[in-house]
């Protein structure tokens, strides 16, 4: 892209004045006619079209599909969820701070336990219902009480208490959490009356669309909510249409069909992109692939022996082969630049052989290291663990990989056998995401990391104010993980939507997907 | 006395229903000897204990398989087969639309396969063993030695993105108008039509050829009869038996075995729901598949027999 063409784009999502335009396009020889006639039609055509019917072509519905947001688990529904629901907390694309959703505004204690949220108002439900600050705390207590099976139960476990009066929500945590704005933005927090306790699959909320025909693992279609409380919804109506075979993803966004599509692969995104008319949007986020051992079962109980399996990682080749360069090389450690208070100035481990041997040789291990493995760890992860199988020969370690079947493969593999590889999604925040698969008290705590002193850090780390201080206990978490932990993580996946040229104001949202879900509030087609 | 086509009819039922039986038994234990059960299955990778044990309990699964499974019969002998346990809908309601959508696709492909095939056979015996018997055993061999996938991607690539007569996805919904569903299905027709042509194709060459060694045929031939005749007056209804045998086992092909052409065409069909809810464990939703496919089988092979036995008076009127 041209430096011209990039400012255009800044000027289409309103990042860059007229001002400010003018006096870069002169100094790359332009005269000011000319700059100031490009911006007025760079402007134009960055000006949303009201109307128009959006179709996405997604991956990730199936027939057991349900409208109720406790249950989403996948892509579909997930994208469905934000038309028709609002959250109490957004998330800003740019930096992933939290912005006011459901709620005005928002503020802390000092001891960070007790959280009072201002409930908008004058908003209403797609039946007519007017939210109030009931319907917050019944949506919080459904999803967080002990009879619950909701997705979000993880993250309201800590909730002591939730109690309204008037329009304001007070939360009491039992341990100090300076994010649980974050964790609200959670998108199975979508906002129901009375919490959707009386029929939490009616699909009622306070959403920019109204839907329609829920055909679970088919399709959904909805309609603009005329008293929707933002002004940012410009589709007259919105379809999505579940296509989990990635070739007839293509075809239809190539024929036009579909507007856009999820979960490009890495290989496709090159021919993709070669196609006129087609926009592939990749965007790193938190998402990342892993090779996970267990610290607590023979052989990997030994540190040596980790440490050189983490020296035999080329995470370079990783990136190129399997992602085809759509994303980053990791540090060991499940933390990127896309998280608030990443710790930088960590060294990056780097592939080293020698070194490797070095390790292995000291860890006193003989014999083949099994690697269990399978298609739906992550796409490419056969690919992946053979690559690694290679480079991990270069330094006289021999890997025995084992294909295992995708069916059961999250039950009877990953969590339970000691060496296998995996995929994480990434959380809200740095704390979340330890306290998901690190602490010792953690279910998901994949790689039997089982260390107290670690544990403090993170107890600390989370009740912490302080922004300097907490980045340093951050610091502290992460290169114990990366020196003593589990983890081999050799590659950061980006996300890869792509979608015909039509759409227009795509942007770039790190939290997830398809613009975090909003692409059906974000973009508008031409 | 009941005459021997009743006889055979109430026999084939009393069997089929006993089948039915059978078949449910077994994919109650298919399902159960599977990994991983519907909770987790529904809560996935992001499942605590606790948030496990509630679906379980709420989901009945901490109940013994084998009462579950006679909950589960006693409803379905009353036509009650329950919710699916994943998203709670009614198991009818889920699968209402869905057989529509397969029933439509299999009718519109069993009528331009089945009249095609037929004539293609009685062409290629009318010309047996020159160019055009040939042509169109070499057609409809390479057809069906194709993969599905490999045939449909092909067509969606020539009639939706090169030529773009067609879309690429059969994106078939109720309230469509009949035209509009005929285009829209017209690419996993063709598809569904290569791949059951030669079958049908090949088994009315044979029977017809078969017949034509008779001593009647020969008697036909000397008075005279053209050949076109001698086939379709002579030889074709004495073939009969074999030919609907065929043509019935492949319509069941149409109605039970297209799950690949649904997944490449995103065709909403009673195949793929059948595979999402077995990945799901969704066992009501997998029973009522089942039964479904085996009744169709069962039916449709009823039919085969009574149309053999009516186009055989020897089996009607037995000494």
């Amino acid at each position: 892209m041209s430096e011209l063409e990039f400012m255009q784009q800044q000027v289409m999502r309103h990042r860059l004045s007229r001002r400010d335009f003018l006096g870069r396009a002169s100094a790359l020889g332009l005269s000011i006619a000319a700059a100031s006639a490009l911006y007025g039609r760079t402007l134009q055509a960055a000006t949303p079209n009201r109307g128009g019917h959006l179709i996405a072509g997604l991956v990730g519905g199936e027939s057991s599909n349900s409208l109720d947001p406790a249950t989403f688990a996948s892509q579909v529904p997930y994208w469905w969820g934000k038309t028709w629901g609002d959250q109490l907390i957004e998330t800003d694309p740019a930096t992933g701070a939290p912005v006011p959703g459901l709620a005005e505004s928002w503020e802390g204690s000092d001891d960070v336990k007790t959280w009072t949220f201002k409930v908008r108002s004058g908003v209403t439900f797609h039946n007519g219902k007017t939210l109030d600050a009931s319907d917050v705390v019944a949506t919080l207590d459904r999803h967080g009480n002990a009879e619950s099976k909701s997705g979000a139960l993880g993250l309201l476990g800590d909730i002591e208490k939730v109690s309204s009066s008037g329009n304001t929500v007070t939360i009491t945590l039992k341990e100090a959490n300076a994010d649980l704005p974050l964790l609200l933005s959670d998108y199975h927090l979508i906002i129901q009356p009375n919490g959707g306790k009386d029929q939490p699959d009616a699909g009622i909320g306070t959403g920019p669309y109204i839907t329609e025909t829920a055909q679970h693992g088919v399709r959904y279609t909805g309609k603009k909510n005329p008293n929707y409380w933002r002004d940012d919804s410009y589709f007259d109506s919105v379809e999505c249409l579940v296509i989990n075979d990635a070739t007839a993803r293509f075809a239809a966004l190539q024929a036009g069909q579909v507007h856009i599509v999820n979960r490009v692969e890495p290989k496709t995104a090159n021919l993709l992109k070669k196609i006129g008319g087609i926009v592939v949007e990749n965007v790193g986020g938190k998402a990342h692939y892993v090779f996970i051992m267990h610290c607590n079962t023979a052989p990997f109980d030994n540190n040596d022996l980790r440490m050189a399996l983490k020296l035999a990682m080329d995470r370079e080749a990783m990136v190129q082969t399997v992602l085809q360069g759509y994303g980053t090389v990791g540090n060991d450690f499940p933390i990127n630049a896309a998280y608030d208070l990443f710790p930088e100035g960590i060294e990056q481990r780097k592939y080293d052989p020698d070194k490797a041997a070095f390790h292995y040789k000291k860890s006193g291990h003989s014999g083949s290291v099994l690697l269990r493995t399978s298609d739906v760890a992550f796409p490419g992860a056969i690919d992946a663990a053979v690559l690694y199988q290679q480079q991990c020969a270069k330094a006289g370690i021999t890997i025995e990989v084992q294909q295992e079947p995708g069916d059961g493969y999250w039950s009877n593999v990953w969590n339970a056998q000691p060496f296998c590889t995996s995929y994480w999604g990434g959380r809200p925040t740095q704390s979340q995401m330890y306290s998901t698969a690190y602490i010792s008290t953690a279910d998901w705590n994949d790689t039997k990391f089982l260390r107290p002193d670690f544990d403090a850090i993170i107890k600390q780390a989370t009740g912490e104010l302080d922004r300097a201080k907490r980045k340093e206990l951050y610091t502290a978490a992460a290169m114990m993980v990366r020196d003593e932990g589990g983890l081999i993580l050799p590659m950061f996946n980006d996300w890869i939507d792509a979608h015909g040229d039509k759409l227009q104001g795509y942007v770039k949202d790190g939290s997830g997907e398809q613009s975090n879900g909003y692409i059906m509030r974000r973009a508008w087609l031409a | 006395m009941p005459t021997p086509l009743l006889r055979l009819v109430a026999q084939r039922v009393l069997l089929g229903v006993a089948l039915l039986f059978a078949v449910s038994i077994l994919i109650f234990i298919g399902t159960q000897i599977l990994p991983g059960d519907v909770a987790q299955a529904i809560l996935g990778q992001s499942a605590t204990p606790q948030n496990l044990q509630n679906l379980r309990i709420e989901l009945g699964l901490d109940q013994p398989a084998i009462v579950r499974y006679f909950d589960w019969l006693s409803g379905a002998i009353t036509g009650d087969f329950g919710n699916a346990l994943a998203n709670k809908r009614p198991v009818a309601e889920l699968i209402g639309q869905r057989l529509d959508n397969t029933l439509f696709l299999a009718g519109v492909t069993g009528a331009v396969a089945v009249p095609l095939a037929i004539i293609l056979g009685l062409v290629s015996v009318r010309y047996k063993d020159r160019w055009p018997d040939r042509v169109i055993n070499i057609f409809t061999l390479s057809a069906i030695s194709f993969p599905e996938f490999f045939v449909g991607y092909l067509l969606m690539l020539i009639f939706a993105l090169e030529l773009h007569w067609l879309q690429p996805l059969s994106a078939i919904r109720p309230g469509m108008s009949f035209g509009d569903k005929l285009a829209a299905t017209a690419l996993p027709c063709v598809t569904l039509t290569f791949a059951v042509l030669a079958h049908m194709q090949r088994m009315t060459r044979a029977a017809i050829l078969n017949v034509f060694g008779s001593a009647y045929i020969e008697t036909a031939e000397l008075k005279g009869l053209r050949p076109i005749t001698i086939i379709w007056r002579h030889a074709f209804p004495n073939a009969i038996a074999p030919i609907v045998n065929v043509v019935m086992l492949n319509l069941a092909y149409l109605v039970v075995g297209v799950v690949v052409v649904e997944v490449v065409f995103v065709y909403p069909g009673l195949g793929t729901l059948m595979v999402d809810n077995v990945g799901y464990r969704d066992v009501p939703v997998v029973q009522a598949c089942g039964l479904l496919f085996a009744a169709t089988y069962i039916l449709l092979n009823i039919i085969a027999d009574v149309i053999g036995l009516v186009a055989n008076p020897r089996l009607r009127h037995p000494k």
